[in-house]
């Protein structure tokens, strides 16, 4: 007579259970700023999962993974440090870190989450597993561009102050050794570093021309490169600054978006000098390598913001215009480059295309979508 | 009274579908540095209390025309003088 009960229950958990056990390599989180929320998405169903609540200001937000793959820890334009399981689909901690915070990094071991702040300027430290602080490094400046070098250290570039900080946090996390890198250019906008940890290279606001920081040498060497593109060439109007993640490293060549010249530019990774240019058609926000490096595709500041345009690497010639719609504010191609997602934020939704044929291959409806993550950010250095 | 008129003023010359482009693109473009409530990132906050004793006619020339030697870009190529100046009543007024 219990059993009848206790049976049904059993049958209605065992399919729960079974979509349970899972992996997370084909998983991601689309950033809902307005809402402050996140959208869990599976990139083999071209889907959406569910949704995480109650993150707060997410403008601007980005996120990094645990090496499992299973958490998100979520860095909010509140100064909220958010970790979000994205199984259960459930906040796990979430601390009010800073005023006003603009990215974050994890270490190469998983053990620490960096965040860099505008307000108050500066680094925090957390432990990744309890969001307990670990160390706190004012700079008294806003900070740009934090990226995980290998060894359990981070780097970040100061706007207000010009600088390059490297937090080794190797022997002591909660009293890391500092090494500054003063004078590397007026008001670093952003910064990148490249898959192999070696070069940090910094993006100018004011003052023409880029930084690189080798972090192979003992101490790191600054080069600073390209000292006056485009001095010849009146300004434009950056509504939108440049991001640098996502800046390829193909075959030697970094193609990288100008700041104030509608132009991406293709520079000797070698020797830091530029060799071609590519006229777009707006100011680039980001220019990213399709994960085969064949192309670079990039999306525009408005009012261009509902383009995108793919430049042949080899070429270095726009072979496509694509107009998704308004507001195409990120693109995030599959790890291997099949496809590609694109955050349409007018039209509410993601566009995933075949990043090859460039055919629309299915959509999911999204709260004025930003920023989107899949889950393999998390086996990448300076992501 | 005066502020009343003005408003009204103001509201014919910027029609309401063009005001909720701008609301939008206050919200959307602005926020890229400002912060999506205006609360501040790379550009100062600009919300009201931050903007406090500042006029429109005072906020009118940055949105325009930008501020040198800073990331504040000139918005005049995508924007009318009455439309900056809504937005200066708008940034000055919201919530």
């Amino acid at each position: 007579m219990m059993l009848k009960p206790l049976l049904a229950a059993l049958l209605l958990a065992a399919p729960a259970l079974a979509d349970e056990l899972r992996g997370t390599g084909d998983l991601g989180l689309i950033v809902e700023r307005e809402a402050g929320s996140l959208l869990v998405v599976d990139r083999s169903a071209r889907a959406a999962l569910g949704r995480i609540e109650g993150l707060g200001d997410l403008s601007h937000a980005s996120l990094v993974y645990s090496p499992d793959e299973r958490f998100a820890y979520v860095f909010g334009r509140d100064g909220g440090l958010s970790k979000v399981d994205i199984l259960t689909r459930q906040i796990v901690n979430r601390v009010v870190q800073g005023g006003n915070s603009i990215g974050g990094a994890i270490s190469d071991d998983g053990a620490l989450i960096a965040v860099a702040n505008y307000e108050p300027g500066g680094v925090k430290v957390f432990d990744a597993g309890t969001l307990d602080l670990v160390a706190d490094v004012p700079m008294e400046s806003k900070t740009v561009g934090i990226a995980d070098v290998p060894g359990s250290r981070f780097i970040v570039a100061t706007w207000d102050t010009g600088e390059a900080w490297i937090l080794d946090h190797s022997a002591n996390p909660a009293d890391p050794v500092i090494t500054k890198l003063e004078g590397i250019g007026a008001n670093p906008y952003d910064a990148l570093l490249t898959a192999d940890g070696r070069r940090y290279i910094i993006g100018l606001f004011g003052e023409k021309g880029l930084t690189q920081v080798d972090l192979w040498q003992d101490p790191p060497q600054v080069t600073r490169f390209l000292p006056d593109y485009g001095k010849d060439q009146p300004d434009m109007p950056v509504y939108k600054m440049p991001h640098l993640q996502g800046w390829t490293l193909a075959d030697g060549v970094f193609a990288l978006p100008a700041v104030g010249l509608h132009q991406l530019l293709w520079v000797d990774a070698d020797e830091l000098t530029e060799i071609g240019r590519t006229d777009l058609v707006g100011q680039p926000v980001f220019a990213l390598a399709r994960p085969d490096r064949r192309e670079v595709w990039v999306n525009f500041a408005p009012p261009n913001n509902d383009t995108i345009q793919v430049v042949d690497v080899l070429t270095h010639e726009v072979t496509e215009t694509l107009t998704p719609g308004p507001g195409v504010l990120h693109m995030e191609f599959a790890p291997r480059g099949r496809e590609v997602w694109l955050s349409v934020r007018d039209e509410n939704r993601v566009e995933i295309r075949d990043a090859r044929t460039r055919e629309v291959l299915g959509e999911i409806q999204a709260n004025a979508p930003s920023g989107i993550f899949f889950t393999d950010r998390a086996h990448r250095t300076g992501l | 009274m005066g502020a009343l008129i003005l408003g009204l003023a103001l509201d014919a010359a910027v029609p309401a579908p063009r005001a909720a482009e701008l609301e939008h693109m206050v919200r959307q473009d602005c926020g890229s540095c400002h912060g999506l409530r205006m609360t501040g990132g790379l550009g100062s906050p600009i919300t009201p209390q931050a903007l406090a004793g500042r006029s429109a006619d005072d906020l009118v020339p940055v949105i325009l025309d930008g501020l040198p030697g800073t990331a504040m870009p000139g918005w005049r190529p995508l924007l009318t003088e009455d439309e900056a100046h809504w937005i200066a009543d708008y940034l000055l007024e919201a919530e």
